[in-house]
């Protein structure tokens, strides 16, 4: 009997033990307590996120990075920048190893709801499209049956690929590769006739072949891909905090204020850029930060617009124009909705 | 439960606690449940942890549409085939390179092995270069060396290279000329089933006929005849009934015969050669494991050199092979992996890469990829270990 009752006693333990894992952290208290950000961001893509010869990365997501740092830490440079194959990133996100994922990923319907992510905006509105070789002599997609195509593993490249030539009723071979440097490496050394991914990134692949000239970007783009940051579900703080530095960063945009005359705009008398500076209102707080939160993101890096024309658009090697990413009073998609 | 009272303890034997059988049942028992709480625990938490998350779970995916391609397949597949059809198409690609992979590396390291042996001095220098140079280099580098240095380095297929017999060797890989049987194909096949068996049936009875007689038979010729004289024989009187497809270079790419993939190639030169080095050394250690005396006795029966060594070498130094033999084909199948590396489409890269990404179910798919890696190994092992019993030495 006694033995009886020890195994009773200790399968009670064992189940209190195993009672769920703890509750979670903050995402935003975490952030605080480590004094840093953990940002998942991509191993290298011209123009989103690439680190130079000094390890400082550049970029467009990269730059989002520091704008939440700015935010929630004070400065853009404690962050720890996670590099991230399109294979890992979710893994990183979902595991707590990042706090936040701003690596050029598409919003789709399936990552929202079965991967336990949210997306909480969309910083760059792209499209799939194909480069192929001049030589080639191909001047549309609907000519490439029978082709071979170099593509990524683990993205909605991959499937939209797939639909694409079944659409349009053309076969193809893929070729299935993991990092983006690999796919580059083959494409060019002849492996595939096609390499396909998001357009921004065959253009920025582009800048790094031996002989850029050589390679278009056919006219036809396949699919919406629109690309954002998105953080880990179930921490409606911080999904809040992440989304209104990209909100913050576009409605700079719309309201002039950029990286330099941000201090004068304290002073400025319109009530729109009053709130936010934040020398009206208590809009800060609100978000678990403080008034200045959205100074300091523009001290840091600039608007909207200012970010873009940096790492792809006029002033950068990439000199992608603004299209889709435009304002929305200028004929894009870009719009944030106001602070008030 | 037997309950003891203090006269009876002092005259037959200690409590039923204090009994060393008993304790060793209770520490199991208590080991057991331990394990079983343990791993209920551990089950449990993840998935909480992944309700919470909003993660999904549960084995449903399988049979979702997986909406990708995949280059290399041995069953029909296709963007409409679903995840659960696209884990069959890795695991068979993981099994043919891996299958091949040990069946080239095993012929290739026999002969290293022997050649390390030789008496000619350049001969059995070279392979001791061979052996020191690729074992000691990490298998990752030597598949970017066969894929990025060899292969990728082929001219694109407007400039072939013609391989003897239609065949053409490019960038985009090996295309081969492809049989095409047509009726009256399946009386070649039968002739060829038929060959084998009747070569197995002669050799027993020739096996016979010496134990009684002494006297020997060529079952080697005779199993010649019967497996490849006998198929080309009814090959030819029933007309040829066999076209071959010819590969044709039609817009991209070649079209039609077969082509072998530049993936498929790197993965399985890396894996044979790397692989081939070790089997070398095993080889050699096996047969001069065999003790001098036995080769003499050999000659002082009067046994030509080839006797000697199919009858009293071979089966002494097999015994010594076949255990790390087996390490050697497991370590070759485990590191198929790495076709993810280069772009082959093998178990890993297909389904705990592309499938595990698409789904985002992490820990049911790298869980399935464990267990198939795991039975395979165990497979391996179990089939070796049957043939180290069957070889090992019988005492009597």
């Amino acid at each position: 009997m006694r033995r009886v009752i020890k195994f009773g006693l200790l399968s009670a333990l064992v189940v209190a033990i195993s009672a769920p894992a703890m509750a979670q952290e903050k995402t935003l208290d975490a952030v605080k307590k480590r004094g840093v950000l953990n940002c998942a961001v991509n191993v290298g893509l011209p123009g989103f996120s690439q680190p130079d010869d000094k390890g400082n990365w550049t970029g467009l997501d990269v730059d989002y990075c520091k704008a939440i740092a700015a935010a929630v830490l004070g400065d853009p440079n404690k962050v720890k920048y996670i590099p991230t194959t399109a294979k890992e990133r979710f893994t990183a996100l979902q595991s707590g190893e990042a706090d936040v994922l701003v690596r050029n990923t598409t919003w789709s319907l399936a990552r929202d709801s079965s991967l336990g992510l949210s997306f909480v905006g969309v910083n760059y509105y792209d499209g799939q499209g194909f480069m192929v070789k001049k030589s080639l002599g191909v001047t549309s997609a609907k000519e490439l049956d029978g082709a071979t195509v170099c593509v990524q593993t683990g993205t909605t490249t991959e499937l939209n690929l797939a639909d694409y030539f079944r659409t349009n009723n053309m076969k193809y071979q893929p070729v299935v590769f993991e990092k983006a440097a690999e796919i580059v490496q083959a494409y060019q050394a002849g492996r595939c006739d096609v390499f396909t991914t998001d357009a921004s990134g065959l253009y920025a692949e582009r800048l790094q072949m031996q002989n850029p000239d050589e390679h278009i970007v056919l006219p036809e783009i396949i699919s919406k891909e629109p690309l954002g940051p998105s953080v880990r579900q179930g921490d409606s703080q911080w999904f809040t905090i992440v989304k209104w530095v990209h909100f913050a960063l576009v409605n700079a945009e719309e309201l002039g204020i950029t990286q330099a005359n941000v201090e004068e705009m304290k002073s400025s008398q319109n009530p729109e850029i009053r709130r936010f500076v934040g020398v009206e209102g208590d809009f800060g707080q609100g978000l678990g930060l403080d008034n200045d939160w959205a100074v300091r993101i523009i001290k840091a890096v600039g608007n909207y617009g200012e970010i873009f024309d940096r790492n792809v658009g006029k002033d950068s090697r990439l000199k992608i124009e603004r299209g889709l990413n435009a304002l929305w009073n200028q004929g894009g998609l870009q719009y944030a909705p106001p602070i008030r | 439960m037997a309950v003891t009272t203090p006269n009876q303890r002092a005259s037959e034997q200690p409590s039923l606690l204090y009994r060393a059988e008993v304790r060793q049942v209770i520490y199991q028992v208590l080991l057991v449940v331990a394990l079983v709480s343990i791993g209920w625990w551990l089950v449990h938490n993840v998935a909480e942890n992944l309700r919470r998350q909003n993660i999904a779970s549960g084995f449903d995916f399988l049979w979702r549409t997986s909406g990708f391609d995949i280059s290399q397949s041995l069953i029909p597949y296709s963007n409409t085939s679903s995840y659960g059809r696209a884990f069959w198409v890795g695991l068979l690609n993981t099994l043919l390179v891996a299958g091949i992979g040990i069946i080239f590396a095993t012929v290739l390291g026999f002969i290293i092995g022997i050649a390390r042996l030789s008496t000619n001095w350049v001969i059995a220098k070279l392979a001791a270069v061979y052996v020191e140079v690729v074992r000691n280099l990490p298998l990752l580098l030597q598949l970017f060396f066969w894929y990025f240095a060899v292969l990728k380095n082929l001219p694109a297929p407007r400039q072939s290279i013609a391989v003897v017999g239609g065949g053409f060797l490019n960038v985009r890989g090996l295309y081969l000329p492809w049989p095409v049987p047509e009726p009256g194909f399946g009386a070649v096949t039968f002739a060829f089933a038929f060959g084998i068996l009747a070569s197995i049936g002669v050799s027993i009875w020739a096996r016979r006929r010496q134990m009684q007689t002494g006297q020997q038979f060529p079952v080697f010729w005779s199993s010649v005849g019967l497996i490849i004289g006998l198929p080309l024989l009814t090959y030819l009187v029933t007309g040829m009934p066999l076209h071959w497809e010819y590969p044709v270079l039609r817009g991209f790419n070649f079209q039609g015969g077969m082509v072998v993939q530049p993936e498929f190639l790197a993965l399985l030169l890396g894996l044979s050669f790397y692989t081939a080095s070790f089997i070398a050394e095993i080889v050699r250690a096996g047969i001069l494991g065999v003790p001098k005396g036995q080769k003499e006795a050999a000659k002082a029966l009067g046994l030509t050199d080839r006797q000697m060594l199919r009858l009293v070498v071979i089966p002494q130094a097999a015994r010594i092979i076949i255990p790390p033999l087996t390490s050697q084909y497991l370590n070759l199948t485990k590191n198929s992996s790495l076709a993810v590396a280069i772009g082959y489409p093998d178990f890993v890269s297909v389904f705990a890469g592309t499938v595990l990404n698409q789904t985002g179910q992490a820990v049911e798919i790298i869980l399935m990829t464990m267990g198939v890696y795991l039975t395979i190994s165990l497979l391996t092992s179990a089939f070796m270990n049957w043939f180290n019993r069957r070889m090992a030495l019988v005492e009597r």
